[in-house]
C-alpha cells in the first residue's frame, strides 16, 4: 500500500501503484484543487509539485510517488499565501480559473528555482500549461511581478 | 402591481439561502423592462427572480443566477446592484442560485447578460435603496427627501444622523415596495465603470474553488462512457467482462444511442462505472465493442472540403439583395474575387465536459457546470421521462465555456446512470472524448467577388457562404444557415457599398456542430475582413484609409433597406428586449470610431523590418464593435509570431472595465489558436484528432502584448465576451500579407506558404 506524504499529510492510498497520481489525489484524497485536464501530460491542469520541483500529476503513478514529498495547490498557501499567489490576486489572473492551480504550482516552482527569471525562462517553463480563457499575458506579469516582490 | 416585491416574511426564501430582514424579489422577464411590463403584471402572477436580502447586521446578500464561465458575470451583476443599492461592496455576499425557473432565463448565452440585465440589476437595487432611506425617515420622524443612502448606511446630512443598513432592514421589511423608483445619477456611480476582482479570485488562488467536476457526493461512483467514434453509430454488440476484472470496476452498463440528429441528447455508447474515475477508465479500456458506425461511417473532410467549395462557386439561396450585382458587374473596371475557408475547430475548454446525478425516488439532483440549467432540465425530463418539476439543479462554476457547456448530452449521460445504477454517478469525460464527439465549430467554405471602379471604390459587392447549420444537430434534412447565422457577417455587412448580393449554398451536415464562442462570426469576419484588406491592395490604397471610405459617413444602418432576405435578430435583443432594441441599431460611426482609435494608438504606418507588417480588421457582433491591428513576424521557415495586438472596443457602457480588458485579451488567445494552429479532421466518419498533442491551441509562447482600448460613450452596454474573437484572426492575416506579399485564404496557416 503506498505510503505518500501530501501537503505534509501521510496517506496510506489503497490502490493500483500505477495509478495517477491526479486520480488518487482527487479521487481518493479528496483534495480537488488539482485539476485534470488532458491525462497525458499536455495541458499542466494536473501539475503539483513532487520535492518542489513540478511535475504532472497525471503521468506520475502511485509507485512515482511513493517515499517523496507532494504538495498540491492546497498546501502551497497553507501557511499563508505565496508571493506567486499574491501576485496572481494583484493582477487580476484568473478568468474561469480552471487552469491557474496548475499554472500557480507551474509558476512557483520557476520561482524557487529561478527566482529572477528572463522573458525567455518564463516562457520555457510556462508553454506546458494550457489556459484556454487566454490570461498567459497577466501570468507572465504575475510571475515578473513576485519575482520583483512588488 | 410593480415588479418589485417584498418578500420578507414568505417562507421560500430559506430555501435560497438569504437570511432574514429585508428580502426583495423583483421579476425582470425575459423582456429584462421590469416596470414597464410591471403594470401589466396582475397580482398572483408574481415570480420574483432576482432576490437580495439585507439582514440585521446590514450584511447584503445577491443571489447571481447567472452562469460564471470566467466572463465575470457572477461579480458584475450584484455589482451593478450594489451601485444602486449604495451598499458597502465589502459587506455584500453573493450566493450562486440553483437553475430553476424561477429565475427567468439563465441561459448565459450569446454575450448577453450585462445588456439584458442592466437595467433590472439597477432597478432592484434602487427599489431596496428607497425602502431603506423611507425607514430612516420613518425613524427620525423627517422628509424621506433628506435621507440619502450613502455606503452601507443612510445618512441625515443637516442632523448629522446616520444609521446602518442593518439597523432599517427591519422596519424596511415591513413596507410594500415602491412604484417609483429614482435611480442615482451617472456622475454619482462608485462601482460601475471601475475594476474590480472577481468574487471567487481568492478561492482560485486557493485552489478552493468549485468546479462540477470537483462535486463530491457520498456515495459516489465514477463512469467513464465509450461512444462510438462516429456520429450516429450505435452499439451493435458489447462484452464487458473484462472491464470487470479491474479492480474498483463495479457494472457495466449500455446507454442507448439517440438517434440522429441527436441534439441535446446523449450519443449512447457503454458505460463502465467503479469507485474511482481511473479504474472506470481502466476499465473502459478493456471493453469490446461491436458498433454500427451508421450512415456517417464514410464521411471524409477532404472530400467535404471540395463539396462545399464547389458550392460556393455555385450561386445559392439570396439572402440579401440591395442594388444590382450583376448590373455593376457588367461595366466593371476591375473585379476581385477570393475563395476562403476555416476548418472544423472543437471548444477544448479546460474542463472536460461532467456532471453528478443522485435518484431518490422519483426526483434527481444534479451537479453540473453549464450554462442553460433550463435545458438541462428539460433534456434529463425528457430522457429520463419524469418531469421537470422533479429535477433539482446545482450550477457550479464552469472551467471554461466557449459554448460547449450550453449542451446537456453529458449532464443527461449521469442522469440515466444515476436511475440505473440506484447511486449517485458521476460521469467524467477524458480530453479524448472530448475533442472526438464535441460539438464542433462548423466548417465554412466561402466565395466573395468586388468591383472596383476606376477611383478604386468598391461598387459591388457578392458574398457566398456555405456551412453545415447549427439547426442540422436537431432538425433533419437542414442544409440552410438560419437568419441569426447569416446575421453574423453577411446580410449585416455594413459597408456603404451600393450593390449587395449575399447567398447561402446548401451542405448537408455530418458531425455533430453548435455553437462556439462567436459563432459564424469566426469564418464571416476572416473572408470579409481579409477581402477588405484585399480590395484595398487592389485599389491600391492604405488599408485603413480603404475601411473609412468603405464604412462611408457615419450612420445607423435602415435595415430595412438593405434588402434582406431572412429574419435578422441583430443578437436576439429584438426578442428579449424588444422595447430597448432600437438602441441597437448598426452603427457605421461606431465601426469608424475603433478604427480610428486603434488606428491612432498601433503605430500604424511606423517603417517596420523586412517581414513584419500590421494588418487591421474591424467587425461589429454581439452589439459590440472591435477594432484589432496585429503586428507579426514572419520567420524565414514561415513561422509566424505575433509581437503585439492592439484592440479597441465600443461596448457601450462599461461595468467592470478590468474584466472587459481580460475577455478582449482571452479572445485574442483564442482567436490565434483557431487562425494558426486548430484544425479539426475527418477520415472514415472519426475525428482525427483527439488531445492537446494534435488539437493544437495558443500557448504563452505566441502570446502577444495586448493594449486595449475604450471608446468611451454613453451607448446602453453591449456584448463582450465574444466580440473580440472575430476581427483578431483577420488583422494577422493582414498583417501577414504586409509581411510577406502572400494571402492566407485557408485556416489554419499553413508555415509552408510563408517560407523567405
Amino acid at each position: 500500500m503506498p505510503q505518500i506524504k501530501i501537503n505534509s499529510v501521510q496517506h496510506n492510498i489503497d490502490a493500483d501503484p500505477q495509478m495517477p497520481l491526479l486520480w488518487a489525489i482527487r479521487d481518493l484524497v479528496g483534495l480537488t484543487g488539482t485539476k485534470f485536464g488532458c491525462g497525458v501530460g499536455a495541458c499542466g491542469a494536473c501539475t503539483v509539485h513532487l520535492d518542489g520541483q513540478a511535475v504532472r500529476s497525471c503521468l506520475t503513478t502511485l509507485a512515482d510517488a511513493r517515499g517523496h514529498e507532494i504538495v498540491t495547490i492546497e498546501g502551497l498557501g497553507a501557511g499563508g499565501l505565496r508571493p506567486v499567489q499574491r501576485a496572481w490576486q494583484a493582477n487580476n489572473v484568473p478568468q474561469c480559473g480552471y487552469c491557474q492551480p496548475g499554472q500557480i504550482m507551474q509558476a512557483a516552482a520557476l520561482l524557487k528555482q529561478t527566482p529572477k527569471p528572463t522573458d525567455q525562462q518564463i516562457v520555457d517553463a510556462m508553454s506546458g500549461n494550457i489556459c484556454r480563457c487566454g490570461t498567459y499575458q497577466r501570468i507572465r506579469q504575475a510571475i515578473k511581478s513576485a519575482a520583483e516582490g512588488v | 402591481m410593480t415588479g418589485i416585491a417584498n418578500l420578507s416574511r414568505r417562507q421560500l426564501l430559506k430555501s435560497l439561502g438569504l437570511g432574514s430582514g429585508l428580502v426583495l424579489g423583483m421579476h425582470v422577464g425575459v423582456r429584462g423592462l421590469p416596470f414597464a411590463e410591471a403594470a401589466e403584471m396582475a397580482a398572483g402572477q408574481f415570480q420574483p427572480n432576482v432576490f437580495l436580502s439585507i439582514d440585521e447586521t446590514g450584511l447584503v446578500t445577491i443571489v447571481a443566477s447567472r452562469a460564471e464561465m470566467g466572463t465575470g458575470i457572477k461579480t458584475d451583476l450584484p455589482l451593478v446592484l450594489a451601485e444602486e443599492l449604495e451598499a458597502d461592496w465589502n459587506r455584500v455576499k453573493i450566493v450562486q442560485a440553483q437553475g430553476d425557473p424561477k429565475y427567468g432565463d439563465q441561459n448565459t448565452d450569446g454575450s448577453r447578460s450585462t445588456w439584458q440585465f442592466f437595467g433590472p440589476m439597477r432597478m432592484a437595487g434602487a427599489t431596496a435603496r428607497q425602502m431603506l432611506e423611507t425607514a430612516a425617515s420613518q425613524i427620525w420622524q423627517v422628509p424621506v427627501n433628506e435621507c440619502r443612502a450613502q455606503n452601507g448606511f443612510v445618512v441625515h446630512a443637516s442632523s448629522g444622523r446616520k444609521l446602518a443598513f442593518g439597523a432599517l432592514a427591519a422596519l424596511a421589511a415591513t413596507m410594500p415596495a415602491p412604484t417609483v423608483v429614482r435611480l442615482k445619477d451617472r456622475a454619482d456611480w462608485r462601482y460601475i465603470g471601475k475594476p474590480h476582482p472577481i468574487v471567487d479570485l481568492d478561492d482560485i488562488v486557493h485552489g478552493r474553488a468549485i468546479y462540477g467536476i470537483d462535486v463530491v457526493v457520498p456515495g459516489m461512483k465514477y463512469a467513464s462512457i465509450e461512444r462510438c467514434p462516429v456520429y450516429g453509430g450505435e452499439v451493435k454488440s458489447f462484452d464487458g467482462k473484462a472491464a470487470l476484472t479491474v479492480a474498483g470496476v463495479e457494472r457495466v452498463v449500455e446507454i442507448p444511442a439517440t438517434p440522429m440528429p441527436s441534439g441535446f441528447k446523449p450519443l449512447g455508447g457503454v458505460a463502465v462505472i467503479a469507485n474511482n474515475t481511473w479504474s472506470a477508465q481502466q476499465g473502459r479500456q478493456r471493453l469490446k465493442i461491436e458498433w454500427d458506425y451508421g450512415p456517417n461511417a464514410g464521411y471524409d473532410s477532404t472530400a467535404y472540403r471540395a463539396e462545399l467549395e464547389a458550392t460556393a462557386r455555385q450561386p445559392g439561396k439570396v439572402v440579401r439583395n440591395e442594388g444590382n450585382f450583376d448590373g455593376a458587374l457588367a461595366g466593371a473596371a476591375k473585379l476581385v474575387s477570393a475563395d476562403y475557408f476555416v476548418p472544423t475547430l472543437a471548444h477544448a475548454q479546460m474542463e472536460v465536459p461532467n456532471a453528478v446525478a443522485h435518484w431518490v425516488a422519483n426526483s434527481c439532483e444534479i451537479w453540473a457546470p453549464t450554462r442553460n440549467p433550463a435545458q438541462v432540465r428539460q433534456t434529463v425530463a425528457q430522457v429520463v421521462g419524469v418531469n421537470e418539476a422533479d429535477i433539482t439543479i446545482n450550477m457550479t462554476l464552469l472551467g471554461g465555456g466557449f459554448g460547449r457547456k450550453s449542451k446537456p448530452d453529458y449532464v443527461a449521460e449521469a442522469a440515466l446512470l444515476s436511475r440505473m445504477a440506484g447511486v449517485p454517478i458521476k460521469v467524467t469525460w477524458t480530453r479524448e472524448d472530448d475533442i472526438e464527439h464535441d460539438y464542433y465549430h462548423a466548417v465554412c467554405a466561402q466565395h466573395l467577388e468586388a468591383v472596383l471602379d476606376h477611383d478604386g471604390h468598391a461598387t459591388a459587392w457578392l458574398h457566398r457562404t456555405v456551412f453545415p447549420a447549427i439547426e442540422a444537430t436537431f432538425q433533419p434534412d437542414v442544409v440552410y444557415g438560419s437568419g441569426g447565422e447569416l446575421g453574423q457577417g453577411v446580410v449585416d455587412m455594413p459597408y456603404d457599398i451600393p450593390n449587395v448580393r449575399c447567398e447561402n449554398g446548401a451542405a448537408a451536415n455530418h458531425v455533430r456542430i453548435g455553437w462556439y464562442r462567436s459563432v459564424y462570426n469566426i469564418p464571416h469576419a476572416f473572408a470579409v475582413c481579409s477581402f477588405a484588406d484585399e480590395l484595398a491592395a487592389a485599389a491600391g490604397k492604405d488599408p485603413i484609409e480603404f475601411l473609412r471610405e468603405l464604412l462611408g459617413a457615419p450612420r445607423a444602418l435602415d435595415l430595412k433597406a438593405l434588402g434582406i432576405l431572412v429574419d435578422y435578430p441583430n443578437y436576439g435583443v429584438g426578442q428579449l428586449a424588444p422595447k430597448i432594441a432600437g438602441d441597437y441599431p448598426i452603427d457605421t460611426g461606431r465601426l469608424r470610431g475603433v478604427v480610428d482609435l486603434v488606428a491612432a494608438n498601433s503605430n500604424w504606418g511606423e517603417k517596420l523590418p523586412p517581414r513584419q507588417g500590421r494588418g487591421i480588421a474591424v467587425h461589429r457582433s454581439f452589439l459590440s464593435y472591435v477594432a484589432v491591428v496585429a503586428h507579426v513576424a514572419v520567420g524565414n521557415d514561415g513561422e509566424v509570431t505575433i509581437p503585439r495586438l492592439d484592440m479597441a472596443i465600443d461596448c457601450g457602457l462599461v461595468v467592470n472595465p478590468d474584466r472587459v480588458r481580460a475577455q478582449l485579451e482571452g479572445a485574442a488567445i483564442m482567436a490565434i489558436g483557431n487562425t494558426l494552429y486548430s484544425n479539426i479532421t475527418f477520415k472514415e466518419g472519426r475525428a482525427e484528432q483527439s488531445n492537446y498533442t494534435d488539437y493544437l491551441v495558443a500557448r504563452t509562447d505566441i502570446t502577444p502584448q495586448t493594449h486595449v482600448y475604450f471608446v468611451e460613450n454613453d451607448h446602453p452596454p453591449g456584448g463582450v465576451g465574444e466580440p473580440g474573437v472575430p476581427p483578431t484572426g483577420p488583422a494577422i492575416c493582414n498583417a501577414i500579407y504586409a509581411a510577406t506579399g502572400k494571402r492566407i485564404r485557408a485556416l489554419p496557416v499553413d508555415p509552408q506558404l510563408l517560407k523567405a
